[in-house]
C-alpha cells in the first residue's frame, strides 16, 4: 500500500521500544504518588476506562458497527460484581476463595477473578443476543438498536428493585445502589483497602495488559481481518466467504466481554452498583474516547481514553472549572461536560475524523471513501 | 417517492405449506397485532371492572393528541432521512429549545395568566411563528455545520456528529433553565374539560394539540405534492445525481428540508409547552426517541407514516404511563422500537428511501 497523508510507519524496533518504555512508566507511576493520592485515583479509572475503550473499538473500529448502548455491559458487568461479591443476597451463603473477612458475612461472595470470568461471559452472552437482531440490518439502525437495547437494560437496573427473582432477592437495588462491595482480594495479596490505592491501579492496568494483547492478537488474526473487510464492504467480504453471521457476533461477544471485565472491576472499586451509572451519555462518553483517539488503532484508543478520561476527572473539574465564572458567566464547566464531549465529537468528525492516533487504513477510507460510495449516496447492504 | 410496493409479491399461498402461509401472515399483520395488543388488553380489562370502555378511550384520546405532538417531530426525522438517509439525531433538541424559546418569547411580550383572550390568541400565533422560526433555522445551521463537511464520508461518521450536536443542544438546554424540570405558565388551562361525548373527556390540550397539527400537517403534505420546491425535494430524496443533472440545487434542497423540519419541531416545541404546562432539558431526548420511533414505524421517508406512527407511538406512550408505570414506559417503547427495526423494517405504510424505491 502507497504511503498516504504522511502516514507515519515507525520501524519495528522502534515501535516495541516506546510500547515497552510507556508500559514501563505505566507501572512506576502510583509510585510517585501517595499511596491514596487523587492521582492515583484517577489514574485507576483511566485505565478502566481504557479496557473499555479498547472493548468499544473492536465492535466500532474494527467490525464498523456502531454501537450506542455499550454501556448495557458496564452495567452487566457491574452487576455481576453486586450480586456476586457483596451482600445483596442476604439470604444466601455462598463463599468461593475470599477472605477471613468475606467468609463471616452473609450473601454471595466469590473471589474477584471468578468474578471477571463470569462478568465476561454474561457479557458476550448479552452481546450476541443484543447483536442478534441487528445483523440484516443497516448500520444506522444497528445504531439505534443497541441504544434501544442500552436504555431497556438501564430501566431494567432502575425498576430491578421491584422485580423479585426468588425469595427476598430482587434483581436489583435501583437508584439506591448495591453497596458496600467487597474489595479485590487477589491469591497471595493482601486484601485491597481503599486507603492504598495502588494495588488497585496495578491490577487496571494487569486488566489492560491484557485485553491490550488480546485486542493485538485480534486484529492481526484471521477474525480481525474478516472484521475490517466486512467494514470496507460488506457485500465484497460475503462474497470472499467470510461468515458475516459469526464474525459480526463474535465482535459483539469480544467488545462487550472486555466491557463487562472493566465493569467488573468499577462495581468493587467504586464500591457501589447503582442505576445512575448507566446513563445513555456514558456509552457516548467511551465513544467521544476512542473517535478521539482514532477508530481501530489500538494505541490512539489508549491514548484517547487516557485523554478523555482524565480531562473528564482533572482538566474540567480542576483546571477549567472557573474559567466560565471567570469570564462572567453563571455557571461550572462540570455541569456541562456532556455537551463539551459532544462538541468535541463534531470537531473530531469534521476536521480529523480519523483520530489524533489514526490506524493507516481507516485513514484512507475516512479520506477516499470506500469502493462502494458515490459522492452523496452511501451504498449500503439492507 | 415512488409507492414503495416494490417488496417481491409471494407466490400464491396453495402452492406453500401451512407455515409459509402463517409466515405470511405474520409479515403482514403480525406489527398490526402486535399494536393492538395493549389497548386491546386494558380495553377486556374496563370492560370486565367498569362495564364499559370510557377509560381505554379517554387514554386513548390522551394518547392522540399527544402523538399528535409526537408526529409532528417524526415528520423532521422522516424528511430528513428520506432526502439524506441521516437520522438527525439532534432534532429532539431543536423541539426542545422550540419549547424554551417560545416560553422565553411569550415572556418576553408579556404573555400570562391575566392576558386577554385575543391578546392570548394573537401572541401564541405569534410565538408559534418565532419558535418555528428559531428551530428551522437552527436545524439549518445545525445541517451546514455538522452534516454538510461529512456528505462525502462513510455513513456513520453523520450520525457521531449527530449524537455530538445533541449533547451540545442538550448542554445548552441545561444551562438555560437548569438541570431540573421548570413549570410554565398555564396560559390555556390546558386540563379544562370543553365537552365530554360518550364518556370521553375531552380538553382544551387535545383541541390545542390537534389544532396545530392537522394544519400543519395539511400544508406540509400540499407543499411536498404540490410546490416546485416540494418536487425538488422528492426529486433530490429520490436521487440526487439525477436531481442536480435536472438543474435541482441539492444543497439548497437539502437546506430546505432541514428548515421545514426545523418548523415542525418548534411547532411541537411551543405546543408541548402549552400541553404539559412542564419544560426540562431531557424533554428533547425522550420525545426525540418516540418520535424516531414512530418515524420508523410508519416506514421512514414516509410522511403519512411518520404521522401515523407519531398518533400509534402517543396511544402506546399514553396506555403505558397511565396502565403500568411512566418508569417502564421507555422500555416497553423501545422493545417496539426493536421489534419492529427487526421484523417489519419498513414499517406499517412502506420506507420511502432510495434503498427501498
Amino acid at each position: 500500500m502507497r504511503r498516504r497523508f504522511g502516514a507515519r510507519t515507525l520501524p519495528r524496533g522502534v515501535n516495541f521500544a516506546l510500547a515497552a518504555a510507556a508500559i514501563a512508566i505505566a507501572i512506576v507511576f502510583p509510585l510517585f504518588f501517595p499511596q491514596g493520592s487523587g492521582w492515583v485515583d484517577d489514574m485507576t479509572i483511566a485505565l478502566a476506562y481504557v479496557v473499555m475503550g479498547l472493548g468499544l473499538n473492536v465492535v466500532v473500529g474494527y467490525a464498523g458497527l456502531l454501537d450506542l448502548g455499550y454501556v448495557a455491559f458496564f452495567a452487566i458487568g457491574a452487576y455481576t460484581t453486586g450480586w456476586f461479591m457483596s451482600g445483596f443476597y442476604g439470604d444466601a451463603n455462598i463463599h468461593v476463595f475470599v477472605g477471613e473477612f468475606a467468609k463471616a458475612l452473609p450473601g454471595i461472595h466469590l473471589n474477584f477473578l471468578l468474578v471477571v470470568v463470569i462478568a465476561a461471559g454474561l457479557c458476550a452472552i448479552a452481546g450476541i443476543i443484543i447483536g442478534l437482531p441487528t445483523l440484516r440490518l443497516r448500520g444506522d439502525y444497528i445504531a439505534i438498536v443497541t441504544l434501544a437495547f442500552g436504555e431497556i437494560i438501564r430501566v431494567f437496573a432502575i425498576e430491578g428493585n421491584e422485580i423479585t427473582i426468588v425469595g427476598n432477592a430482587k434483581l436489583t437495588a435501583g437508584r439506591q445502589g448495591i453497596t458496600p462491595i467487597d474489595k479485590i482480594d487477589l491469591p497471595f495479596l493482601d486484601q485491597f483497602t481503599s486507603l492504598n490505592l495502588r494495588p488497585w491501579y496495578w491490577t487496571a492496568l494487569a486488566l489492560v495488559l491484557v485485553v491490550l494483547f488480546v485486542n493485538i492478537r485480534l486484529r492481526d488474526s484471521r477474525l480481525g481481518r474478516a472484521w475490517i473487510a466486512l467494514r470496507e464492504d460488506e457485500v465484497a467480504a460475503a462474497s470472499m466467504g467470510i461468515p458475516l453471521v459469526k464474525t459480526k457476533l463474535m465482535a459483539y461477544a469480544v467488545g462487550a466481554a472486555f466491557g463487562g471485565m472493566s465493569g467488573a472491576f468499577l462495581g468493587s472499586f467504586l464500591n457501589t452498583v447503582n442505576a445512575d451509572q448507566f446513563a445513555f451519555g456514558f456509552s457516548i462518553f467511551i465513544l467521544a474516547m476512542i473517535i478521539l483517539g482514532g477508530l481501530g488503532s489500538v494505541w490512539g484508543v489508549v491514548i484517547g481514553s487516557l485523554a478523555l478520561s482524565l480531562i473528564n476527572t482533572r482538566l474540567i473539574p480542576d483546571v477549567l472549572n472557573d474559567v466560565p465564572s471567570n469570564l462572567g458567566l453563571d455557571f461550572n464547566l462540570v455541569d456541562v461536560n456532556y455537551g463539551i464531549f459532544g462538541f468535541l465529537l463534531v470537531l473530531m468528525m469534521v476536521l480529523r475524523p480519523e483520530g489524533l492516533l489514526p490506524e493507516r487504513r481507516r485513514q484512507i477510507e475516512l479520506h477516499e471513501g470506500t469502493p462502494g460510495d458515490e459522492a452523496l449516496v452511501e451504498v449500503t447492504h439492507a | 417517492m415512488e409507492a414503495s410496493t416494490s417488496a417481491p409479491t409471494p407466490p400464491p399461498a396453495l402452492s406453500r405449506g401451512f407455515a409459509a402461509t402463517v409466515q405470511d401472515l405474520l409479515s403482514k399483520y403480525g406489527l398490526i397485532a402486535l399494536l393492538l395488543v395493549l389497548p386491546v388488553a386494558y380495553g377486556i380489562q374496563d370492560l370486565r371492572d367498569d362495564g364499559n370502555l370510557a377509560g381505554i378511550a379517554n387514554n386513548l384520546l390522551d394518547g392522540l393528541s399527544n402523538g399528535a405532538i409526537i408526529a409532528l417531530i417524526a415528520v423532521g426525522y422522516t424528511l430528513v432521512y428520506g432526502i439524506i438517509e441521516l437520522i438527525n439525531f439532534a432534532h429532539g433538541e431543536v423541539f426542545m429549545i422550540g419549547s424554551f424559546t417560545a416560553v422565553a418569547f411569550w415572556g418576553l411580550i408579556g404573555l400570562g395568566l391575566g392576558s386577554s383572550v385575543i391578546g392570548l390568541v394573537l401572541g401564541l400565533l405569534l410565538t408559534i411563528l418565532v419558535a418555528m422560526v428559531t428551530c428551522g433555522g437552527m436545524n439549518v445551521m445545525i445541517e451546514r455545520v455538522a452534516y454538510r463537511p461529512l456528505r462525502g464520508a462513510p455513513k456513520l461518521a453523520p450520525l457521531i456528529t449527530a449524537v455530538g450536536m445533541s449533547f451540545i443542544l442538550q448542554n445548552v438546554g441545561l444551562l438555560w433553565l437548569g438541570g431540573s424540570p421548570k413549570s410554565v405558565d398555564d396560559l390555556i388551562r390546558a386540563q379544562d374539560n370543553l365537552f365530554t361525548f360518550i364518556g370521553i373527556n375531552v380538553s382544551r390540550a387535545d383541541l390545542l394539540a390537534f389544532g396545530v397539527t392537522i394544519p400543519l400537517v395539511i400544508l406540509l403534505t400540499v407543499f411536498v405534492t404540490r410546490a416546485r420546491l416540494g418536487k425538488a425535494m422528492r426529486a433530490t430524496a429520490q436521487d440526487p445525481e439525477a436531481a442536480r443533472l435536472m438543474g435541482i440545487n441539492v444543497d439548497t434542497t437539502i437546506s430546505l428540508t432541514f428548515l421545514i423540519g426545523g418548523m415542525m419541531a418548534g411547532a411541537a416545541g411551543l405546543t408541548y409547552a402549552l400541553y404539559q404546562t412542564t419544560i426540562w432539558f431531557f424533554q428533547g431526548f425522550q420525545a426525540g426517541l418516540l418520535a424516531f420511533t414512530a418515524a420508523v414505524m410508519g416506514g421512514i421517508g414516509n410522511l403519512r407514516g411518520a404521522v401515523l406512527g407519531g398518533l400509534i407511538i402517543g396511544c402506546i406512550q399514553q396506555i403505558s404511563d397511565n396502565r403500568i408505570s411512566p418508569s417502564w414506559t421507555p422500555a416497553i417503547v423501545f422493545a417496539y422500537l426493536i421489534l419492529i427495526m427487526v421484523f417489519r423494517p419498513q414499517g406499517l405504510l412502506g420506507e420511502e428511501t432510495r434503498e427501498a424505491g
